[in-house]
């Protein structure tokens, strides 16, 4: 008979090995998954996990788009962790990226075509605002009215989506473009690029702001009477209050360096690899943070490693579909796997499993 | 490794990958190469893209190898899938959307030796860029001819996808057909925001329907607006983007609201392309072509119309096959009373392609 008995605290050990697991489990049940499509199974692994990093023909090119894929999520991701720690739950980083992305973009746009580097340095402050802005409205409505944040930021990503569109069509619309939606290309425009900073690397801004808030969020969590204040309140909220801790300010703070940082994202992204405000400019990375943050165990270093696998299977992903025709569905599937995986496995390192014979016979 | 490299070692590893195939008059073998906005089995706009690759591998068999991405994102995902296809091997690239317009003229200038084939966008930067679409306008004469003569309301409703030039001439064309042979007629558009959401497209149709419209006219891809008009009798549409055949009768046996449908046709193109680069003629070129080279289809004309109007249905879509009849001709005034076109003058292309206004009799803005 097995049963399961909770650990008087966390396994150390299991804390680190469950993500190696997971990938393992996934790994397994992928590949049979590919087989019953009819596909080799060995090379479909091969394909997601070392094509990308190491195949003569693409390696060169995919190895520093993992950064540009990771780049994003990570910077997301820390953001997100933070209040996540504290059991401030903000859902909505997707809406808070689109925010940036369109706040970013205006006010480099208003300026258009002017010629002057401080366009794009006025742009990331604009970004920034923007997504902090929309991270504030779940954060006051929380603390004044004391509704749900995870409803609220979810919701406005479906606002944001739609002040997207219009801004695609209206506003920002590209007066050159024909009247198709769409705003002008801001990485053709010197005074907005987010250009690669060192050729063949993949570096652009977004993915040294990612390394930077890795950096200061682990320094937080370590060493600042903030990440402590953090930290206790996710993990015993009344002896938080004992100790002092504002849960409104907190609620503030969170919300508002989560939806900055995911604003500061949008607004690389739309500078650089995405290069336009268009209507299907957001493609998932808000939501896809929330699994990288999980995945990281909400720990920065975790993280960095989390965005890097994430960004590895989308790439690894899009090879598997052009090389093997393998089905998008598939990949998202796997995808999938790996979250079921983690959260399944999850379960050992809080607790320990019994296998014991029926009682009174042992 | 700086790109230069990068791009002279990809160049290699093409070269040896086809063993040496190309030359200065033609290849021996191509490889094709498509990237798909949605899923192949959507039922409309990719699957008819799908299709096409399929009869380019029945036209040439061992002399193509095809491949194929689909539900890749508008954004910056695009770039990258275009350029591992590059580095795949591919020797021609159709990107199926337009989203991918800038995505496909910069990875184009990387790769000057790969063809690249946008469709429905308007950006040819490099001399390996040819851009492709299809005159739908064509088809959504005869629709609206098929739909003036049998709505008994006088209410048509059309689903916008955007207010982009291609719709708004959708729009006029089915307007202007409709009214000819029913001077009643009046058009309601809602404005979808979306190509493909079966969800937003079923709310759109219940909505007009509830308004007392009974032919509903979708711009755009899923089967929702059909499905949605199904459930009301004496509602009628038409197939979008594929022939959608499976509404022409109702489970229960009567028949179903799809009494036609403008099927986008690309295969004629894509062999024509694929052809010309193993020939060796492959040059940039900007495709517009419509019913008479076969890439817009009207779709089977079911029983629920009348012999007479399929009959007047079939002749309009002949007279604009054989170029003796333009769906825009004059006199023709724009909606604000304007005049636009004088008696007998046919629109320009250049016209068409810019078109941001509805034509007189059509009430209500199009959203900025």
């Amino acid at each position: 008979m097995i049963r399961l008995e909770k650990r008087p605290s966390p396994s150390r050990f299991w804390q680190v090995a469950t993500p190696v697991l997971a990938v393992i489990l996934t790994m397994i049940a992928g590949g049979i998954m590919f087989a019953l499509l009819g596909k080799d199974p060995v090379a479909a692994i091969r394909t997601i996990f070392w094509d990308p990093l190491f195949h003569p023909q693409f390696a060169d090119y995919s190895r520093p788009q993992l950064l540009v894929k990771a780049g994003p999520l990570i910077l997301i991701a820390v953001g997100l962790s933070l209040g996540f720690r504290a059991g401030i739950w903000n859902i909505g980083a997707e809406g808070q990226y689109i925010m940036g992305a369109i706040c970013g973009a205006a006010a480099g746009l208003a300026l258009y075509p002017a010629d002057s580097r401080l366009i794009f340095p006025l742009m990331v402050i604009a970004g920034g605002l923007g997504g902090w802005a929309w991270g504030m409205i779940p954060a006051i409505l929380k603390t004044r009215f004391n509704t749900n944040e995870i409803l609220v930021s979810l919701l406005l990503v479906y606002v944001a989506q739609s002040l997207l569109a219009s801004m695609a069509l209206g506003r920002l619309r590209n007066p050159e473009g024909g009247g198709f939606p769409g705003s002008r290309n801001l990485s053709r425009w010197e005074s907005s690029a987010n250009p690669e900073l060192i050729a063949g690397t993949g570096m652009h801004w977004g993915v040294v702001a990612a390394f930077i808030a890795v950096i200061a969020a682990y320094i937080l969590l370590q060493r600042h009477i903030l990440g402590f204040q953090i930290k206790l309140a996710g993990q015993a909220p009344r002896a938080a209050r004992f100790a002092g801790v504002n849960p409104a300010r907190l609620v503030v703070l969170c919300l508002g360096i989560s939806g900055m940082l995911a604003g500061l994202a949008g607004l690389f992204e739309v500078t650089g690899p995405a290069g336009q405000i268009s209507i299907d400019f957001n493609s998932g990375y808000g939501f896809t943070a929330i699994i990288v943050a999980f995945l990281g165990r909400l720990n920065p270093l975790g993280i960095l490693l989390a965005g890097l696998l994430m960004a590895l299977t989308y790439i690894g992903g899009e090879l598997a579909q052009l090389m093997l025709g393998l089905p998008a569905a598939a990949i998202q599937a796997f995808q999938g796997m790996l979250l079921f995986f983690l959260l399944a496995v999850d379960l050992l390192s809080n607790y320990r499993i019994r296998i014991a014979g029926p009682a009174g016979v042992a | 490794m700086n790109r230069r490299t990068l791009l002279a070692t990809a160049a290699l590893g093409l070269g040896l990958g086809l063993g040496g195939a190309a030359s200065a008059q033609g290849m021996d073998k191509v490889k094709a190469c498509f990237v798909y906005v949605g899923p192949v089995g959507d039922g409309g706009w990719t699957y008819q893209h799908h299709q096409g690759l399929l009869a380019v591998e029945a036209e040439f068999g061992d002399r193509v190898e095809t491949a194929y991405q689909e539900s890749v994102p508008e954004g910056a995902d695009a770039e990258r899938v275009l350029t591992q296809m590059a580095l795949s091997g591919c020797n021609i690239i159709f990107t199926t959307s337009f989203g991918y317009m800038d995505a496909t003229n910069n990875v184009a200038a990387k790769f000057p030796d790969i063809k690249f084939e946008h469709a429905t966008g308007y950006k040819r930067e490099h001399p390996n860029v040819s851009i492709y679409n299809a005159r739908f306008y064509e088809g959504r004469a005869v629709t609206g001819l098929i739909a003036g003569h049998m709505t008994k309301s006088n209410k048509i409703g059309y689903i916008g996808s955007f207010p982009i030039p291609e719709v708004v001439q959708g729009i006029n064309a089915t307007y202007l057909h409709a009214k000819k042979v029913n001077p009643d007629v009046s058009i309601s558009v809602v404005w979808a925001y979306t190509w493909f959401d079966p969800a937003k497209e079923a709310d759109a149709a219940k909505a007009l329907i509830e308004q007392g419209v009974d032919v509903i006219v979708q711009h755009t891809d899923s089967t929702a607006p059909l499905a949605e008009a199904a459930k009301t009798p004496g509602v009628i549409g038409f197939g979008q983007a594929s022939d959608m055949s499976e509404y022409k009768t109702n489970p229960d046996g009567t028949p179903g609201p799809r009494v036609s449908s403008i099927i986008d046709e690309w295969s004629p193109y894509y062999i024509k392309r694929v052809g010309a680069l193993l020939d060796g003629t492959w040059e940039s070129i900007d495709s517009w072509e419509g019913i008479a080279a076969g890439e817009v289809v009207i779709g089977e004309i079911t029983e629920a119309v009348p012999a007479e109007v399929k009959a007047e249905a079939e002749a309009l879509r002949d007279a604009i096959a054989d170029g003796s009849y333009h769906p825009f001709t004059g006199p023709l005034n724009k909606q604000d009373g304007s005049a636009w076109l004088a008696e007998g003058e046919t629109a320009s292309d250049g016209d068409l392609l810019g078109m941001k206004f509805y034509v007189e009799g059509i009430s209500g803005d199009i959203p900025n």
